[in-house]
């Protein structure tokens, strides 16, 4: 069947089968490698995209029911002249990226975080977080990252 | 891990959902946020032939109060539920609990009808409609027909709602001016309650108690004769019958269900 879809902006169109998981059609369709997929079962988080601005899970939803929609990774969060967002910024400068796998992931979900609540408390950070699993279990500077985000990209958003 | 193959539809309205379910009978199943069907589907739990996307019927997304309920469409999103100011002003356990399901990913596309049609006895949601009373609106092809919660769940992964019908509102009354609780243990952030108890106006529910979420009949009764909320507790676990699994045994679990039903009657009657 056929999925049309506006991915970090730019609309396509790809024949897929009806059972493809988002995440694979990002991937292996469009080329967007940073969503991963890492349990697999809507644990982990790393394949955590923006949905019409919502932050799910792109392993535990199909290509098809995104047809018609946007679609954001953090391939498309720098600005094209490759500014980094201001979360991608403040996870380089806290060190919030560890091995990596998670980042994806992590960053994305912070992005929906703070464009909810652009000033979260610690507590809010970690609740917000809740969906992403960092296996180097390396929270506290991704945490930090969050906050520092908030410091300084209020109000810019996404 | 990918489903088996099926094919996919996309439903336009209620009416139009019926019609794909008649002309497709049992091999047809409803997709509302698809993260309870999804994962069975991945693990060949579930191998439906046509998946009905239902998820952008946008006439079945709505929380508005009538008389004195509050009427909620079945594909409002659990991320909806949880940030309605009508919905914590006026039926705030619904609120409450809807902000402790899963994580923020799934709450952005769960549904309240899709986790009631479900039907998991381990779900939170279910467990909070039992406990809030008020009634379920299913359409079918004979028209429609409204069950009350307490007959919605009928076994394990079983509910009211037949293979050609569809879980349109639910309707709850208003008790933002009532004691409430939910009391939910969880092995670990953002995982199924291993036991969970909800109170409010007198009705108390449990969570991974029984083959279907239940009500604590014994505790209620004993309110009812005026008991004290650590007598009511104290039977609590009457009339449940949990498994055993490797989160926890029988005599834990009924433990778990004492303790948190007594903790959650004294936060809804502080």
């Amino acid at each position: 069947m056929d999925v049309t879809m506006t991915v970090n902006g730019v609309e396509s169109t790809r024949d897929v089968e009806a059972r493809t998981l988002l995440v694979h059609h990002l991937r292996e369709n469009l080329d967007l490698r940073a969503a991963n997929v890492g349990c697999d079962t809507s644990s982990c988080g790393a394949c955590t995209v923006l949905l019409d601005g919502e932050a799910v899970k792109s392993c535990t939803v199909l290509a098809a029911q995104a047809a018609g929609s946007e679609v954001t990774t953090v391939e498309g969060l720098a600005a094209a002249d490759g500014t980094m967002h201001p979360v991608q910024a403040a996870f380089r400068a806290e060190h919030g990226l560890q091995c990596g796998f998670c980042t994806p992931g992590m960053v994305m979900a912070t992005v929906s975080l703070l464009r909810d609540n652009p000033s979260p408390t610690e507590r809010q950070v970690r609740e917000g977080l809740e969906g992403n699993l960092c296996r180097c279990t390396g929270y506290h500077n991704i945490v930090r990252a969050a906050l520092a985000a908030a410091e300084t990209q209020k109000p810019v958003s996404a | 891990m990918i489903p088996a193959g099926f094919d996919y539809v996309r439903a336009e309205s209620a009416e139009h959902a019926l019609a794909l379910l008649a002309e497709h009978g049992d091999e047809a199943k409803l997709l509302a946020g698809g993260h309870s069907l999804l994962p069975l589907m991945k693990l060949r739990l579930a191998v439906p032939g046509v998946l009905v996307d239902i998820a952008h019927i946008d006439e079945l997304r709505y929380i508005r109060v009538e008389g004195d309920e509050v009427a909620i469409g079945a594909l409002t999103r659990d991320r909806e539920l949880e940030r309605s100011e009508l919905l914590q002003s006026e039926v705030p356990l619904l609120a409450h609990v809807a902000a402790q399901v899963g994580d923020p990913q799934v709450r952005a596309r769960g549904t309240l009808g899709g986790s009631l049609v479900h039907g998991d006895s381990a779900s939170d949601l279910p467990t909070a409609v039992l406990a809030l009373g008020g009634s379920l609106v299913i359409q079918g092809p004979a028209g429609t027909r409204t069950v009350a919660a307490g007959d919605f769940f009928q076994g394990f992964f079983t509910t009211a709602v037949g293979e050609d019908e569809l879980l349109t509102e639910i309707r709850l009354p208003r008790t933002g001016g009532l004691g409430w609780a939910y009391e939910k243990f969880t092995r670990r952030a953002n995982d199924w309650p291993i036991v969970s108890a909800a109170v409010v106006d007198g009705r108390v529910a449990l969570a991974n108690s029984g083959p279907t979420v239940l009500r604590a009949a014994a505790t209620e009764a004993a309110l009812a004769s005026g008991a004290s909320n650590a007598d009511a507790a104290a039977v609590a676990d009457e009339g449940t019958s949990p498994s055993a699994d490797m989160h926890g045994g029988v005599e834990y679990r009924r433990h778990l269900t004492r303790t948190l039903v007594g903790r959650a009657l004294d936060t809804a009657s502080a």
